[in-house]
């Protein structure tokens, strides 16, 4: 028993300077945490989430709405908002249109709900499947690997924007025929799947790589030789193993679809008009650039914020997920 | 190595193959009948029923597409009897709307498409790889914290919007440049380079910025290796230390990246001909989505994947000349 007490003791004195353990998750939010750069975009991010999951709650508190004309607000001749900086006043914070009247903070918070539903589901539609294909094609060798691998490269091999211009007609009617009502429920549904469909071979590709350079890694071996099943090796070892490169992807490939968003909106195959999105009203207030500069700078700062934001965490993110750099 | 790039070149063929058999299912096997299609609004059933049997949509799929196939290499004849109409090889189909033959359309299309990638492509690959090794020389410093600030909001900004804001400034505001109207460079050199100096620019800035980043991860990469201890400190002049040794060692991702995006754009930058009312290929491609042309789009999906699928081969067949590790 005394012996026993004193290897105790003597732990405890060896053991001054607590060592902790500390998986990789932990080590990356800790350093992600000392991130200046990291913290400031998230914080953004959360805040645009926010505010789009809040929008109409924040329109009808502050007392605007997306839809309403207001010509009383706009000058009789060539329509332009009446008042410095685009119309801006209290009961209308970022001012007005030009033309129509309505108002743009209203605008702009209906439509980020817009450009983050889209942008967001399609990202986690492209990350589901671009995910389990790449699993199934690195883990399965042979026919399977190199059916999928043929397939991913054929996809990536078609114009994408052509194809995803050309494919929307077709696919609205297909989608309206299985019942989903006619306008924006379809137009936006359309939107999300060209986006994610055209999308997940990328990832893909990049997730079957890792799979196949960890499946010859003694730990896959090891599950095998207990007899795993190959539900366990993908689920309890591959997964873990990925999950820092599909995080990595996520967060650049929601910019991009923000951004491709925006396009599609430009060539006018995104939502129909009057209901707002980033893109649209960016596209719209191009126009008027040199004669109301503020309806311009609105969704451009919007835009870029986002976009920004989620670039930096990206980037951060790979920083704080590499193995490679220091432990801190 | 001949066989590797025997087998190489097989496997692409294969999947031309492949690839012609999807666009064509992906554009005739829809719900739309093709054949109603081929004239406007008010066209009688029996000139729908004569113009499917000139086109020869009355065959079944699997025929169509044989013939389109035997088009492309030996020329068709469409119609029978007096009335016939000669396509000869090339031959991507007719175009109804259009009424002239799809080939046509895109050799006329082609060489603008051609100009304004070749154009854009030497502009953003200089600019991006001297920022890049510069801000890599110049790690940690104001200078790589000033270009990469600047990349990060060239690549977060929508395709259309940087082409727009030049077309605005330049053109409508400054009176720096006539509007663009696109004439072949035979014809009147200074028009030609005057219409394509800011769509050259638009593409640029978006496809710099993320060679810059490329580029300075690589070089980061490289300049870390023993490799670049030892040139350095056998007295190589630092110049011949980053272009030929560390640049050098880097370059394999770069002209992936760099071939990948070329062909590409020689499929058609669809958004920024669209700005700048260039005929090329994404224009035509626009038009005959609008106009549900779908001869047209078949054609020039094919033309866009056919540049990506050769890409891929000469990037493969070029790591061998670029990095002399790569044995096959």
């Amino acid at each position: 028993m005394t012996v026993l007490n004193n290897l105790d003791a003597d732990a405890s004195l060896v053991a001054q300077p607590a060592i902790i353990g500390r998986s990789l998750r932990q080590i990356a939010w800790l350093r992600l945490r000392h991130d200046k750069v990291a913290m400031v975009s998230l914080a953004v991010l959360l805040f645009i989430i926010l505010i789009a999951a809040f929008g109409p709650l924040i329109s009808k508190l502050i007392g605007v709405d997306p839809y309403d004309f207001n010509s009383d607000l706009i000058s009789d001749n060539g329509g332009l908002p009446n008042g410095k900086w685009g119309g801006v006043s209290l009961a209308h914070p970022l001012g007005v249109e030009p033309l129509t009247g309505r108002d743009i903070l209203a605008r702009l918070l209906y439509g980020s709900r817009i450009s983050l539903l889209i942008a967001g589901s399609a990202t986690i539609i492209t990350v589901v499947i671009g995910t389990i294909v790449g699993i199934v094609a690195g883990n399965s060798r042979g026919k399977l690997d190199s059916f999928l691998s043929r397939f991913m490269d054929v996809t990536i091999a078609f114009p994408l924007l052509l194809v995803i211009i050309a494919m929307s007609p077709v696919l609205e009617q297909r989608i309206q025929a299985l019942g989903v009502p006619a306008g924006n429920p379809s137009r936006v549904t359309t939107v999300i799947l060209v986006l994610s469909v055209f999308g997940w071979p990328y990832l893909a590709r990049i997730v079957r790589g890792q799979v196949l350079s960890l499946r010859e890694r003694e730990f896959i071996e090891a599950a095998i030789s207990i007899g795993s099943n190959n539900r366990r090796i993908i689920f309890k070892e591959l997964l873990p193993n990925l999950w820092a490169p599909i995080l990595v992807y996520t967060t650049i490939l929601m910019p991009a679809l923000i951004g491709a968003e925006a396009t599609l909106a430009y060539l006018g195959i995104s939502v129909l008009p009057p209901t707002p999105t980033w893109g649209s009203m960016l596209e719209e207030s191009v126009g008027y650039f040199t004669v109301d500069p503020f309806y311009f700078f609105v969704p451009l700062t919007m835009l870029l914020a986002a976009v920004l934001s989620f670039n930096l965490l990206g980037d951060a993110l790979r920083d704080a997920l590499d193995p490679k750099s220091g432990r801190t | 190595m001949y066989r590797y790039v025997i087998r190489r070149t097989g496997l692409m063929f294969v999947m031309l193959v492949i690839l012609s058999i999807v666009t064509f299912l992906l554009f005739n096997a829809v719900p739309t009948d093709p054949a109603a299609l081929t004239c406007g609004k008010s066209c009688s059933p029996a000139i729908i029923e004569a113009n499917r049997i000139k086109l020869g949509l009355d065959q079944p799929l699997y025929m169509q597409y044989i013939e389109w196939i035997r088009g492309i290499f030996f020329g068709r004849t469409y119609g029978s009897g007096s009335q016939t109409f000669e396509c000869s090889k090339p031959c991507l189909g007719y175009s109804f709307r259009n009424g002239t033959e799809v080939t046509e359309l895109i050799t006329n299309a082609l060489p603008v498409t051609f100009f304004l990638a070749i154009g854009a492509f030497t502009l953003w690959m200089t600019a991006g790889i001297a920022s890049g090794i510069y801000a890599a020389k110049k790690r940690g410093q104001w200078q790589d914290r000033a270009i990469m600030g600047v990349t990060l909001v060239g690549y977060s900004l929508p395709v259309f919007f940087v082409g727009l804001l030049l077309l605005i400034f330049v053109v409508v505001r400054w009176n720096l440049l006539p509007y663009p109207d696109y004439v072949s460079p035979t014809k009147d050199i200074v028009g030609f380079l005057q219409t394509m100096i800011l769509p050259w620019i638009a593409l640029a800035i978006l496809y710099a910025a993320y060679y810059t980043r490329l580029t300075r991860t690589q070089m980061l990469e490289t300049l870390g290796e023993d490799f670049i201890r030892t040139a350095r400190a056998k007295g190589l002049p630092e110049r011949v230390v980053v272009r030929k040794h560390a640049f050098r060692a880097g370059l394999t991702p770069i002209v992936t990246s760099a071939g990948l995006d070329l062909a590409g754009l020689l499929g058609g930058a669809v958004i920024t001909e669209y700005i700048f009312s260039l005929p090329g290929l994404g224009r035509v491609a626009i038009g005959a989505v609008t106009e549900y042309d779908l001869p047209t789009i078949t054609a020039v999906t094919l033309v866009a994947a056919v540049f990506v699928i050769i890409a891929n081969l000469v990037v493969d067949l070029l790591y061998m000349a670029i990095d002399p590790r790569v044995r096959l």
